[in-house]
Protein backbone atom coordinates (compact mmCIF):
# COMPACT_ATOMS: atom_id res chain seq x y z
CA UNK A 1 0.00 0.00 0.00
CA UNK A 2 2.78 2.25 0.74
CA UNK A 3 4.78 1.25 -2.13
CA UNK A 4 1.81 1.93 -4.33
CA UNK A 5 1.51 5.64 -2.48
CA UNK A 6 4.96 6.42 -2.81
CA UNK A 7 5.03 4.83 -6.49
CA UNK A 8 2.26 7.36 -7.25
CA UNK A 9 3.58 10.24 -5.79
CA UNK A 10 6.69 9.71 -7.60
CA UNK A 11 4.85 9.71 -11.34
CA UNK A 12 6.09 13.11 -12.77
CA UNK A 13 2.71 13.48 -14.72
CA UNK A 14 0.37 12.96 -11.83
CA UNK A 15 0.21 16.74 -10.70
CA UNK A 16 -1.08 17.56 -13.91
CA UNK A 17 -3.47 14.58 -14.05
CA UNK A 18 -5.21 15.74 -10.51
CA UNK A 19 -5.49 19.33 -12.06
CA UNK A 20 -7.14 17.90 -15.09
CA UNK A 21 -9.63 16.05 -13.61
CA UNK A 22 -9.91 19.43 -11.27
CA UNK A 23 -10.69 21.73 -14.08
CA UNK A 24 -12.86 19.20 -15.96
CA UNK A 25 -15.22 19.33 -13.09
CA UNK A 26 -15.29 22.80 -12.06
CA UNK A 27 -16.10 24.03 -16.26
CA UNK A 28 -18.24 21.54 -16.77
CA UNK A 29 -20.34 23.11 -13.59
CA UNK A 30 -19.06 26.34 -14.56
CA UNK A 31 -20.79 26.05 -18.14
CA UNK A 32 -24.03 24.57 -17.05
CA UNK A 33 -22.84 21.21 -18.83
CA UNK A 34 -22.11 22.88 -22.32
CA UNK A 35 -18.04 21.66 -21.50
CA UNK A 36 -18.48 18.20 -22.02
CA UNK A 37 -20.73 18.17 -24.53
CA UNK A 38 -20.52 16.40 -27.91
CA UNK A 39 -19.98 19.34 -30.47
CA UNK A 40 -17.56 21.54 -27.71
CA UNK A 41 -15.50 18.12 -26.92
CA UNK A 42 -15.04 17.64 -31.11
CA UNK A 43 -14.24 21.12 -31.22
CA UNK A 44 -11.34 20.98 -28.96
CA UNK A 45 -10.11 17.39 -30.24
CA UNK A 46 -9.74 18.86 -33.78
CA UNK A 47 -7.14 21.15 -32.32
CA UNK A 48 -5.74 18.73 -29.64
CA UNK A 49 -3.51 16.64 -32.47
CA UNK A 50 -1.66 20.36 -33.38
CA UNK A 51 -0.24 21.74 -30.34
CA UNK A 52 -0.10 17.78 -28.86
CA UNK A 53 2.02 16.17 -31.22
CA UNK A 54 4.75 19.33 -31.32
CA UNK A 55 4.52 18.87 -26.98
CA UNK A 56 5.57 15.31 -27.62
CA UNK A 57 8.39 16.44 -29.38
CA UNK A 58 9.69 18.90 -27.01
CA UNK A 59 9.01 16.68 -24.04
CA UNK A 60 11.08 13.81 -25.43
CA UNK A 61 13.66 16.51 -26.67
CA UNK A 62 13.68 17.89 -23.16
CA UNK A 63 13.82 14.44 -21.64
CA UNK A 64 17.29 14.21 -23.48
CA UNK A 65 18.38 17.50 -21.76
CA UNK A 66 17.84 19.78 -24.91
CA UNK A 67 15.18 22.64 -25.84
CA UNK A 68 13.83 23.31 -29.16
CA UNK A 69 12.77 27.37 -29.28
CA UNK A 70 12.06 26.79 -33.20
CA UNK A 71 8.99 24.29 -33.36
CA UNK A 72 6.65 26.93 -33.91
CA UNK A 73 8.41 28.51 -36.80
CA UNK A 74 8.81 24.76 -38.09
CA UNK A 75 5.51 24.29 -37.52
CA UNK A 76 4.71 27.19 -40.12
CA UNK A 77 7.44 26.40 -42.64
CA UNK A 78 7.15 22.85 -43.32
CA UNK A 79 3.15 23.32 -44.94
CA UNK A 80 4.43 26.30 -46.60
CA UNK A 81 6.79 24.74 -48.00
CA UNK A 82 4.20 21.61 -49.01
CA UNK A 83 1.86 24.81 -50.69
CA UNK A 84 4.51 26.31 -52.67
CA UNK A 85 6.04 22.67 -54.39
CA UNK A 86 1.96 21.58 -54.54
CA UNK A 87 1.27 25.24 -56.58
CA UNK A 88 4.11 24.04 -58.81
CA UNK A 89 2.03 20.84 -59.67
CA UNK A 90 3.75 18.44 -56.98
CA UNK A 91 1.26 15.59 -56.01
CA UNK A 92 0.44 15.88 -51.98
CA UNK A 93 2.75 12.66 -51.42
CA UNK A 94 6.16 14.00 -52.77
CA UNK A 95 5.30 17.44 -50.95
CA UNK A 96 4.69 15.85 -47.64
CA UNK A 97 7.93 13.59 -48.28
CA UNK A 98 9.88 17.17 -48.95
CA UNK A 99 8.19 18.82 -46.31
CA UNK A 100 9.42 16.27 -43.55
CA UNK A 101 12.76 16.22 -45.25
CA UNK A 102 13.07 20.29 -44.59
CA UNK A 103 11.89 19.46 -40.79
CA UNK A 104 14.42 16.73 -40.35
CA UNK A 105 17.23 18.91 -42.02
CA UNK A 106 15.83 21.58 -39.39
CA UNK A 107 15.71 19.46 -36.89
CA UNK A 108 19.55 17.98 -37.94
CA UNK A 109 21.30 21.58 -37.78
CA UNK A 110 19.39 22.81 -34.53
CA UNK A 111 21.08 19.39 -33.28
CA UNK A 112 24.57 19.49 -34.84
CA UNK A 113 25.30 23.05 -33.77
CA UNK A 114 24.03 22.42 -30.27
CA UNK A 115 26.38 19.63 -29.47
CA UNK A 116 29.52 20.11 -31.86
CA UNK A 117 29.98 23.58 -31.19
CA UNK A 118 28.73 23.33 -27.34
CA UNK A 119 26.40 25.70 -27.50
CA UNK A 120 23.49 26.07 -25.48
CA UNK A 121 20.12 24.75 -27.48
CA UNK A 122 18.30 27.48 -26.29
CA UNK A 123 20.46 29.70 -28.22
CA UNK A 124 20.62 27.49 -31.27
CA UNK A 125 16.93 27.29 -31.76
CA UNK A 126 16.47 30.45 -31.11
CA UNK A 127 18.51 31.30 -33.68
CA UNK A 128 16.43 29.13 -35.75
CA UNK A 129 13.17 30.65 -34.90
CA UNK A 130 13.89 33.94 -36.60
CA UNK A 131 15.58 31.80 -39.76
CA UNK A 132 12.74 29.83 -40.15
CA UNK A 133 9.69 32.22 -39.91
CA UNK A 134 12.16 34.58 -42.28
CA UNK A 135 12.20 31.31 -44.29
CA UNK A 136 8.27 31.03 -44.40
CA UNK A 137 7.72 34.15 -45.52
CA UNK A 138 9.99 34.76 -48.43
CA UNK A 139 8.95 30.93 -49.75
CA UNK A 140 5.67 31.83 -49.42
CA UNK A 141 6.50 35.42 -51.53
CA UNK A 142 4.68 37.87 -49.70
CA UNK A 143 0.92 36.14 -49.72
CA UNK A 144 0.07 32.76 -48.97
CA UNK A 145 -0.19 30.03 -52.10
CA UNK A 146 -3.25 28.65 -52.76
CA UNK A 147 -3.77 25.15 -52.01
CA UNK A 148 -5.27 22.90 -54.72
CA UNK A 149 -8.50 21.68 -54.57
CA UNK A 150 -8.04 17.63 -54.70
CA UNK A 151 -5.98 17.30 -50.85
CA UNK A 152 -6.03 14.07 -49.29
CA UNK A 153 -8.58 15.25 -46.59
CA UNK A 154 -9.87 11.72 -45.76
CA UNK A 155 -6.64 11.18 -44.41
CA UNK A 156 -5.95 14.24 -42.27
CA UNK A 157 -8.98 16.45 -41.57
CA UNK A 158 -12.28 14.37 -42.28
CA UNK A 159 -14.36 13.31 -39.24
CA UNK A 160 -14.75 9.78 -38.02
CA UNK A 161 -16.22 7.83 -35.76
CA UNK A 162 -19.06 7.25 -33.88
CA UNK A 163 -21.52 10.52 -34.00
CA UNK A 164 -18.45 11.89 -36.12
CA UNK A 165 -16.33 12.61 -32.71
CA UNK A 166 -12.58 12.90 -34.02
CA UNK A 167 -10.77 14.03 -37.15
CA UNK A 168 -8.61 12.18 -39.03
CA UNK A 169 -5.34 14.00 -37.19
CA UNK A 170 -6.63 12.52 -34.16
CA UNK A 171 -5.92 8.87 -35.02
CA UNK A 172 -2.65 10.24 -36.24
CA UNK A 173 -1.92 11.92 -32.77
CA UNK A 174 -2.93 8.80 -30.52
CA UNK A 175 -0.96 6.50 -32.89
CA UNK A 176 2.35 9.20 -32.58
CA UNK A 177 1.68 9.59 -28.75
CA UNK A 178 1.32 5.65 -28.28
CA UNK A 179 4.46 4.92 -30.79
CA UNK A 180 6.92 7.63 -28.49
CA UNK A 181 5.30 6.75 -25.17
CA UNK A 182 6.44 2.81 -25.99
CA UNK A 183 9.57 4.07 -27.19
CA UNK A 184 10.58 5.84 -24.06
CA UNK A 185 9.42 3.32 -22.08
CA UNK A 186 9.98 0.37 -23.75
CA UNK A 187 12.99 0.30 -25.62
CA UNK A 188 16.86 0.70 -24.84
CA UNK A 189 16.39 3.75 -27.00
CA UNK A 190 13.90 5.08 -24.68
CA UNK A 191 17.00 4.27 -21.76
CA UNK A 192 19.17 5.69 -23.43
CA UNK A 193 16.92 9.18 -24.02
CA UNK A 194 16.65 9.43 -20.23
CA UNK A 195 20.31 8.55 -19.17
CA UNK A 196 21.86 11.15 -21.59
CA UNK A 197 19.18 13.50 -19.93
CA UNK A 198 19.92 12.56 -16.38
CA UNK A 199 23.06 12.39 -16.16
CA UNK A 200 25.61 13.08 -19.01
CA UNK A 201 28.57 12.05 -18.23
CA UNK A 202 27.35 8.63 -16.74
CA UNK A 203 25.47 7.84 -19.92
CA UNK A 204 28.75 8.78 -22.06
CA UNK A 205 31.25 6.77 -19.87
CA UNK A 206 28.47 3.62 -20.20
CA UNK A 207 28.82 3.73 -23.82
CA UNK A 208 25.68 5.42 -24.84
CA UNK A 209 26.32 8.01 -28.48
CA UNK A 210 25.19 10.24 -26.72
CA UNK A 211 25.15 13.07 -29.55
CA UNK A 212 23.81 10.83 -31.54
CA UNK A 213 20.81 10.09 -29.31
CA UNK A 214 20.12 14.09 -28.67
CA UNK A 215 20.82 14.64 -32.70
CA UNK A 216 17.45 11.65 -33.31
CA UNK A 217 15.41 13.90 -30.48
CA UNK A 218 16.09 17.03 -32.42
CA UNK A 219 15.44 15.55 -35.65
CA UNK A 220 11.97 13.80 -34.35
CA UNK A 221 11.00 17.14 -32.67
CA UNK A 222 10.98 19.10 -35.99
CA UNK A 223 9.14 16.50 -37.85
CA UNK A 224 6.98 16.47 -35.39
CA UNK A 225 6.34 19.90 -35.67
CA UNK A 226 6.09 20.17 -39.11
CA UNK A 227 3.71 17.49 -39.61
CA UNK A 228 1.64 19.25 -36.62
CA UNK A 229 1.85 22.40 -38.68
CA UNK A 230 0.62 20.78 -41.59
CA UNK A 231 -2.91 18.97 -39.89
CA UNK A 232 -3.72 22.68 -38.97
CA UNK A 233 -3.01 24.29 -42.72
CA UNK A 234 -5.48 21.27 -43.89
CA UNK A 235 -8.31 21.70 -40.97
CA UNK A 236 -7.79 25.77 -41.77
CA UNK A 237 -7.61 25.32 -45.58
CA UNK A 238 -5.25 28.08 -46.26
CA UNK A 239 -0.72 28.09 -45.07
CA UNK A 240 -0.96 31.34 -43.47
CA UNK A 241 3.08 32.46 -42.47
CA UNK A 242 2.19 33.50 -39.03
CA UNK A 243 0.87 30.19 -37.74
CA UNK A 244 2.62 28.95 -34.73
CA UNK A 245 3.76 31.99 -33.34
CA UNK A 246 3.97 31.33 -29.55
CA UNK A 247 3.54 27.55 -29.80
CA UNK A 248 7.34 27.10 -28.87
CA UNK A 249 6.76 28.34 -25.27
CA UNK A 250 3.02 26.28 -25.05
CA UNK A 251 4.73 22.93 -25.84
CA UNK A 252 7.15 23.63 -23.15
CA UNK A 253 4.71 25.34 -20.64
CA UNK A 254 3.39 21.48 -21.68
CA UNK A 255 6.11 19.75 -21.19
CA UNK A 256 6.31 21.17 -17.86
CA UNK A 257 2.92 21.46 -16.62
CA UNK A 258 3.41 17.21 -17.29
CA UNK A 259 6.33 16.76 -15.64
CA UNK A 260 9.48 16.81 -17.55
CA UNK A 261 12.22 18.08 -15.86
CA UNK A 262 14.12 21.54 -17.31
CA UNK A 263 17.13 19.88 -16.34
CA UNK A 264 16.48 16.93 -18.43
CA UNK A 265 16.16 13.15 -17.69
CA UNK A 266 12.13 13.14 -16.21
CA UNK A 267 9.68 13.18 -18.11
CA UNK A 268 6.67 11.14 -20.16
CA UNK A 269 4.51 11.36 -23.16
CA UNK A 270 1.79 10.99 -21.00
CA UNK A 271 2.61 13.51 -19.06
CA UNK A 272 3.21 16.45 -22.16
CA UNK A 273 -0.25 15.01 -23.63
CA UNK A 274 -1.67 16.02 -20.04
CA UNK A 275 -0.50 19.33 -20.25
CA UNK A 276 -1.47 20.05 -23.65
CA UNK A 277 -5.06 19.22 -22.97
CA UNK A 278 -4.61 21.46 -19.79
CA UNK A 279 -3.82 24.36 -21.80
CA UNK A 280 -5.96 23.64 -24.70
CA UNK A 281 -9.09 22.75 -21.83
CA UNK A 282 -8.23 26.29 -20.21
CA UNK A 283 -8.83 28.33 -23.49
CA UNK A 284 -12.10 26.22 -24.04
CA UNK A 285 -13.29 26.51 -20.40
CA UNK A 286 -12.52 30.48 -20.23
CA UNK A 287 -14.68 31.00 -22.93
CA UNK A 288 -17.60 28.78 -21.99
CA UNK A 289 -17.27 30.28 -18.40
CA UNK A 290 -17.90 33.17 -19.56
CA UNK A 291 -14.50 34.70 -18.38
CA UNK A 292 -12.41 37.51 -20.44
CA UNK A 293 -10.52 35.60 -22.91
CA UNK A 294 -7.28 37.98 -21.57
CA UNK A 295 -7.12 35.87 -18.39
CA UNK A 296 -5.79 32.85 -20.78
CA UNK A 297 -2.17 33.71 -20.60
CA UNK A 298 -2.07 34.09 -17.13
CA UNK A 299 -3.99 31.21 -16.51
CA UNK A 300 -1.36 29.12 -18.07
CA UNK A 301 1.08 30.84 -16.46
CA UNK A 302 -0.23 30.37 -12.89
CA UNK A 303 -0.99 26.61 -13.87
CA UNK A 304 2.92 26.25 -14.98
CA UNK A 305 4.24 27.31 -11.68
CA UNK A 306 1.87 26.13 -9.48
CA UNK A 307 2.38 22.42 -12.11
CA UNK A 308 6.34 22.53 -11.07
CA UNK A 309 5.74 23.16 -7.68
CA UNK A 310 3.11 20.93 -7.28
CA UNK A 311 5.09 18.40 -8.36
CA UNK A 312 8.38 18.95 -6.54
CA UNK A 313 6.34 18.63 -3.86
CA UNK A 314 4.93 15.54 -4.38
CA UNK A 315 8.53 14.38 -5.03
CA UNK A 316 9.63 15.25 -1.44
CA UNK A 317 7.45 13.67 -0.30
CA UNK A 318 7.97 10.79 -2.00
CA UNK A 319 11.15 10.44 -0.92
CA UNK A 320 10.32 11.10 2.56
CA UNK A 321 8.32 8.06 2.59
CA UNK A 322 11.04 5.25 3.87
CA UNK A 323 10.48 1.81 2.28
CA UNK A 324 11.85 -1.06 4.67
CA UNK A 325 14.58 -2.48 4.39
CA UNK B 1 55.32 -9.72 -19.18
CA UNK B 2 53.71 -12.61 -19.80
CA UNK B 3 51.25 -12.39 -16.71
CA UNK B 4 50.53 -8.96 -17.46
CA UNK B 5 46.57 -8.11 -18.53
CA UNK B 6 47.54 -4.60 -19.29
CA UNK B 7 50.30 -2.99 -20.30
CA UNK B 8 51.01 0.30 -21.22
CA UNK B 9 53.90 1.93 -22.93
CA UNK B 10 54.69 5.14 -22.93
CA UNK B 11 51.66 6.87 -23.13
CA UNK B 12 51.19 10.77 -23.72
CA UNK B 13 48.22 13.15 -23.16
CA UNK B 14 47.92 16.75 -23.85
CA UNK B 15 45.29 18.86 -23.36
CA UNK B 16 45.43 21.81 -24.91
CA UNK B 17 48.99 23.11 -23.97
CA UNK B 18 48.78 20.89 -20.89
CA UNK B 19 50.98 18.05 -21.05
CA UNK B 20 48.71 15.28 -18.50
CA UNK B 21 51.00 12.39 -19.13
CA UNK B 22 54.23 12.39 -19.92
CA UNK B 23 55.28 8.61 -20.95
CA UNK B 24 53.68 6.26 -18.50
CA UNK B 25 54.54 3.04 -19.10
CA UNK B 26 53.08 0.14 -16.05
CA UNK B 27 51.86 -3.29 -15.92
CA UNK B 28 49.34 -4.23 -14.76
CA UNK B 29 49.77 -7.99 -13.83
CA UNK B 30 46.68 -10.45 -13.72
CA UNK B 31 44.90 -10.65 -10.57
CA UNK B 32 47.01 -8.12 -8.37
CA UNK B 33 45.30 -4.88 -6.70
CA UNK B 34 47.22 -1.97 -7.34
CA UNK B 35 46.74 1.23 -5.63
CA UNK B 36 47.60 4.53 -7.59
CA UNK B 37 48.41 7.42 -5.40
CA UNK B 38 49.23 11.22 -6.36
CA UNK B 39 48.38 14.52 -5.57
CA UNK B 40 45.33 16.60 -7.34
CA UNK B 41 46.17 16.54 -11.07
CA UNK B 42 48.97 14.08 -11.33
CA UNK B 43 47.12 12.31 -14.24
CA UNK B 44 45.40 9.41 -12.71
CA UNK B 45 42.24 10.31 -13.77
CA UNK B 46 43.45 10.77 -17.61
CA UNK B 47 45.24 7.94 -17.45
CA UNK B 48 42.33 5.83 -16.16
CA UNK B 49 40.06 7.66 -19.21
CA UNK B 50 42.44 6.47 -21.36
CA UNK B 51 42.00 2.62 -20.87
CA UNK B 52 38.16 3.29 -20.08
CA UNK B 53 37.99 4.86 -23.14
CA UNK B 54 36.74 8.01 -22.27
CA UNK B 55 39.56 10.15 -23.78
CA UNK B 56 41.93 8.58 -26.59
CA UNK B 57 45.96 8.73 -25.94
CA UNK B 58 48.34 10.82 -28.36
CA UNK B 59 50.99 8.78 -27.95
CA UNK B 60 51.98 5.71 -26.77
CA UNK B 61 50.82 1.70 -26.72
CA UNK B 62 48.27 -0.69 -24.63
CA UNK B 63 48.54 -4.32 -24.73
CA UNK B 64 45.50 -6.26 -23.33
CA UNK B 65 47.23 -9.64 -22.19
CA UNK B 66 49.84 -9.34 -24.34
CA UNK B 67 48.07 -7.76 -27.47
CA UNK B 68 48.33 -4.26 -28.74
CA UNK B 69 44.59 -2.82 -28.52
CA UNK B 70 43.10 0.53 -29.80
CA UNK B 71 40.49 1.73 -26.85
CA UNK B 72 38.81 4.32 -29.21
CA UNK B 73 35.27 4.79 -27.13
CA UNK B 74 34.34 3.33 -23.58
CA UNK B 75 32.41 0.79 -25.11
CA UNK B 76 35.80 -1.30 -26.55
CA UNK B 77 37.23 -1.01 -23.31
CA UNK B 78 33.95 -2.87 -22.01
CA UNK B 79 34.18 -5.22 -24.62
CA UNK B 80 37.69 -6.04 -23.33
CA UNK B 81 36.68 -6.92 -20.12
CA UNK B 82 37.71 -3.45 -18.32
CA UNK B 83 35.07 -1.66 -16.26
CA UNK B 84 35.43 1.68 -14.31
CA UNK B 85 33.74 3.01 -11.92
CA UNK B 86 34.33 6.88 -11.97
CA UNK B 87 35.62 9.72 -9.70
CA UNK B 88 31.99 11.35 -10.30
CA UNK B 89 29.18 8.79 -9.83
CA UNK B 90 28.76 6.89 -12.81
CA UNK B 91 25.19 6.34 -12.17
CA UNK B 92 22.14 8.21 -13.45
CA UNK B 93 19.93 9.82 -10.03
CA UNK B 94 16.82 9.81 -12.31
CA UNK B 95 16.85 6.57 -13.04
CA UNK B 96 15.99 3.20 -11.24
CA UNK B 97 18.73 0.85 -10.18
CA UNK B 98 17.40 -1.96 -12.58
CA UNK B 99 17.74 0.40 -15.91
CA UNK B 100 21.25 2.00 -14.12
CA UNK B 101 22.55 -1.83 -14.02
CA UNK B 102 22.42 -1.98 -17.59
CA UNK B 103 22.76 1.32 -19.13
CA UNK B 104 24.27 0.87 -22.69
CA UNK B 105 23.64 -2.92 -22.21
CA UNK B 106 19.64 -3.44 -22.04
CA UNK B 107 19.13 -6.94 -22.82
CA UNK B 108 15.85 -7.21 -25.44
CA UNK B 109 13.42 -8.97 -26.08
CA UNK B 110 14.53 -8.07 -30.52
CA UNK B 111 16.38 -5.53 -32.11
CA UNK B 112 16.20 -3.88 -35.56
CA UNK B 113 19.73 -2.01 -36.11
CA UNK B 114 20.61 -2.23 -32.20
CA UNK B 115 17.45 -0.76 -31.27
CA UNK B 116 14.44 -3.34 -29.42
CA UNK B 117 11.96 -3.99 -26.76
CA UNK B 118 13.65 -4.06 -23.31
CA UNK B 119 13.62 -7.37 -21.80
CA UNK B 120 12.55 -5.94 -18.30
CA UNK B 121 11.69 -9.71 -16.70
CA UNK B 122 15.60 -10.52 -17.40
CA UNK B 123 16.46 -6.96 -15.90
CA UNK B 124 14.68 -7.04 -12.78
CA UNK B 125 15.50 -10.65 -11.98
CA UNK B 126 18.91 -9.83 -13.02
CA UNK B 127 19.23 -7.42 -11.07
CA UNK B 128 18.00 -8.19 -7.80
CA UNK B 129 20.99 -11.13 -8.44
CA UNK B 130 23.56 -8.75 -9.10
CA UNK B 131 22.95 -6.83 -6.12
CA UNK B 132 22.70 -9.33 -3.69
CA UNK B 133 26.54 -10.97 -5.15
CA UNK B 134 27.90 -7.85 -4.16
CA UNK B 135 26.27 -8.09 -0.74
CA UNK B 136 24.15 -4.71 -1.07
CA UNK B 137 20.74 -4.64 0.43
CA UNK B 138 18.46 -2.72 -1.54
CA UNK B 139 14.81 -2.90 -1.17
CA UNK B 140 14.04 -3.04 -4.73
CA UNK B 141 15.50 -2.74 -7.65
CA UNK B 142 12.99 0.09 -9.10
CA UNK B 143 13.77 2.42 -6.67
CA UNK B 144 15.50 5.49 -8.19
CA UNK B 145 19.64 5.56 -7.52
CA UNK B 146 19.38 9.30 -6.68
CA UNK B 147 17.77 8.25 -3.78
CA UNK B 148 20.59 6.11 -2.29
CA UNK B 149 23.55 6.60 -0.11
CA UNK B 150 26.69 7.83 -1.98
CA UNK B 151 28.26 4.13 -0.67
CA UNK B 152 24.98 2.74 -2.00
CA UNK B 153 25.52 4.34 -5.33
CA UNK B 154 28.75 3.29 -5.85
CA UNK B 155 27.25 -0.18 -4.99
CA UNK B 156 25.14 -0.07 -7.80
CA UNK B 157 28.15 0.60 -10.10
CA UNK B 158 30.29 -1.63 -8.52
CA UNK B 159 27.58 -4.49 -8.94
CA UNK B 160 27.05 -3.30 -12.89
CA UNK B 161 30.46 -4.29 -13.09
CA UNK B 162 30.69 -7.67 -11.49
CA UNK B 163 27.31 -8.72 -13.18
CA UNK B 164 29.05 -8.10 -16.46
CA UNK B 165 32.32 -10.35 -15.88
CA UNK B 166 34.70 -7.38 -16.08
CA UNK B 167 38.41 -8.86 -16.18
CA UNK B 168 39.65 -5.57 -15.09
CA UNK B 169 37.85 -3.37 -12.30
CA UNK B 170 39.17 -0.01 -12.27
CA UNK B 171 37.41 2.10 -9.17
CA UNK B 172 38.56 6.23 -9.46
CA UNK B 173 38.40 7.45 -5.92
CA UNK B 174 35.19 5.82 -5.16
CA UNK B 175 35.37 6.71 -1.64
CA UNK B 176 35.15 10.60 -2.39
CA UNK B 177 32.51 11.61 0.22
CA UNK B 178 31.65 8.30 1.69
CA UNK B 179 31.16 7.92 5.43
CA UNK B 180 33.72 5.74 7.47
CA UNK B 181 31.47 2.53 7.67
CA UNK B 182 30.64 2.78 3.82
CA UNK B 183 34.27 3.34 2.82
CA UNK B 184 35.04 0.24 4.28
CA UNK B 185 32.68 -1.54 3.08
CA UNK B 186 34.05 0.00 -0.55
CA UNK B 187 37.58 -1.18 0.56
CA UNK B 188 36.24 -4.70 1.53
CA UNK B 189 35.24 -5.03 -2.10
CA UNK B 190 38.58 -4.10 -3.12
CA UNK B 191 39.92 -6.93 -1.09
CA UNK B 192 37.49 -9.48 -2.40
CA UNK B 193 38.09 -8.88 -6.17
CA UNK B 194 41.03 -11.07 -6.18
CA UNK B 195 39.12 -13.76 -5.03
CA UNK B 196 36.68 -13.72 -7.34
CA UNK B 197 39.79 -13.31 -10.20
CA UNK B 198 39.00 -9.83 -10.91
CA UNK B 199 42.44 -7.59 -11.06
CA UNK B 200 41.88 -4.46 -9.31
CA UNK B 201 43.11 -0.26 -9.33
CA UNK B 202 42.38 1.40 -7.19
CA UNK B 203 42.93 5.31 -7.10
CA UNK B 204 43.02 6.98 -3.68
CA UNK B 205 44.09 10.19 -2.04
CA UNK B 206 43.93 8.24 1.79
CA UNK B 207 47.71 6.57 1.88
CA UNK B 208 46.36 4.12 4.57
CA UNK B 209 42.92 2.52 2.61
CA UNK B 210 45.76 1.98 -0.34
CA UNK B 211 47.78 -0.13 2.02
CA UNK B 212 45.07 -2.07 3.60
CA UNK B 213 43.77 -3.46 0.38
CA UNK B 214 46.19 -3.03 -2.56
CA UNK B 215 49.53 -5.89 -2.93
CA UNK B 216 50.92 -3.32 -5.22
CA UNK B 217 51.43 0.91 -4.90
CA UNK B 218 52.47 3.31 -8.48
CA UNK B 219 52.87 7.01 -7.44
CA UNK B 220 52.17 9.59 -10.04
CA UNK B 221 53.42 13.17 -10.14
CA UNK B 222 53.37 15.85 -12.94
CA UNK B 223 52.29 12.91 -15.45
CA UNK B 224 54.88 10.50 -14.65
CA UNK B 225 55.50 7.44 -12.43
CA UNK B 226 57.60 8.11 -9.51
CA UNK B 227 57.30 5.00 -7.54
CA UNK B 228 56.22 1.54 -8.91
CA UNK B 229 56.73 -0.78 -5.45
CA UNK B 230 55.14 -3.99 -3.93
CA UNK B 231 53.53 -3.19 -0.24
CA UNK B 232 55.61 -5.44 1.32
CA UNK B 233 58.82 -3.49 -0.19
CA UNK B 234 57.98 0.26 0.83
CA UNK B 235 56.27 2.31 3.48
CA UNK B 236 53.29 5.00 3.73
CA UNK B 237 56.59 7.39 4.08
CA UNK B 238 58.63 6.55 1.30
CA UNK B 239 55.82 7.05 -0.80
CA UNK B 240 54.81 10.53 0.34
CA UNK B 241 57.92 11.28 0.51
CA UNK B 242 58.09 10.73 -3.09
CA UNK B 243 55.44 12.93 -3.79
N1 LIG C 1 39.21 17.29 -19.73
C1 LIG C 1 40.30 18.01 -19.45
N2 LIG C 1 40.57 19.13 -20.16
C2 LIG C 1 41.69 19.86 -19.90
N3 LIG C 1 42.59 19.56 -18.97
C3 LIG C 1 42.38 18.47 -18.22
C4 LIG C 1 41.23 17.64 -18.42
N4 LIG C 1 41.27 16.61 -17.54
C5 LIG C 1 42.40 16.81 -16.83
N5 LIG C 1 43.08 17.91 -17.22
C6 LIG C 1 44.36 18.37 -16.69
O1 LIG C 1 45.25 17.30 -16.74
C7 LIG C 1 46.03 17.23 -15.55
C8 LIG C 1 45.85 15.88 -14.91
O2 LIG C 1 44.52 15.77 -14.40
P1 LIG C 1 43.90 14.45 -13.79
O3 LIG C 1 42.44 14.66 -13.67
O4 LIG C 1 44.35 13.27 -14.57
O5 LIG C 1 44.53 14.40 -12.33
P2 LIG C 1 44.25 13.42 -11.12
O6 LIG C 1 45.53 12.80 -10.77
O7 LIG C 1 43.13 12.52 -11.41
O8 LIG C 1 43.84 14.46 -9.98
P3 LIG C 1 42.73 14.33 -8.82
O9 LIG C 1 43.37 13.63 -7.69
O10 LIG C 1 42.42 15.75 -8.48
O11 LIG C 1 41.56 13.62 -9.37
C9 LIG C 1 45.58 18.40 -14.71
O12 LIG C 1 46.52 19.45 -14.90
C10 LIG C 1 44.25 18.77 -15.24
O13 LIG C 1 44.02 20.15 -15.10
MG1 LIG D 1 41.18 12.28 -10.68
Amino acid sequence: MKRLFKTYLEKPELAGLILLVLLVVIFEIRSNGVFLNQDNLRGMLGILPETGLVAIGVTILMISGEFDLSVGSVFALMPMCMAVLMVEGVPFPLALLAGLVVCAVIGFINGYVTIWFEIPSFITTLGMLFIARSLTIVVSGGFPPLLPADLPNWLFTSFVGPGNMFRMSFLWFAGIALLTSLMLSRTNFGNWIKATGGFHPAAASMGIPTARVKLACFVLCSMLSGFAGMLQVLRLGSPLPSIGEGLELQAVASAVIGGASLAGGIGTVAGGIIGTILIRIIDNGLVLSNVDANWFKFAIGFLTIFAVVANAWMRKRAKAIKMEG
Amino acid sequence: MEDAIISVRNLHKWYSGVHALKGVSLDLKRGEALGLVGDNGAGKSTLINILSGVHTADEGEILVEGRPVRIARPRDAMNLGIETIYQYNSTVPTMSIARNLFIGREPTLFSVFGVGILDQKQMASESIKAIANVDLHLRSPDALVGELSGGQRQGVAIARAMHFKSKVMILDEPTNHLSVKETSKVIGFVRGLKAQGVTGVFISHNMHHVFDCCDRVVAMARGEVVLDKRIEETSIDEVHNVL
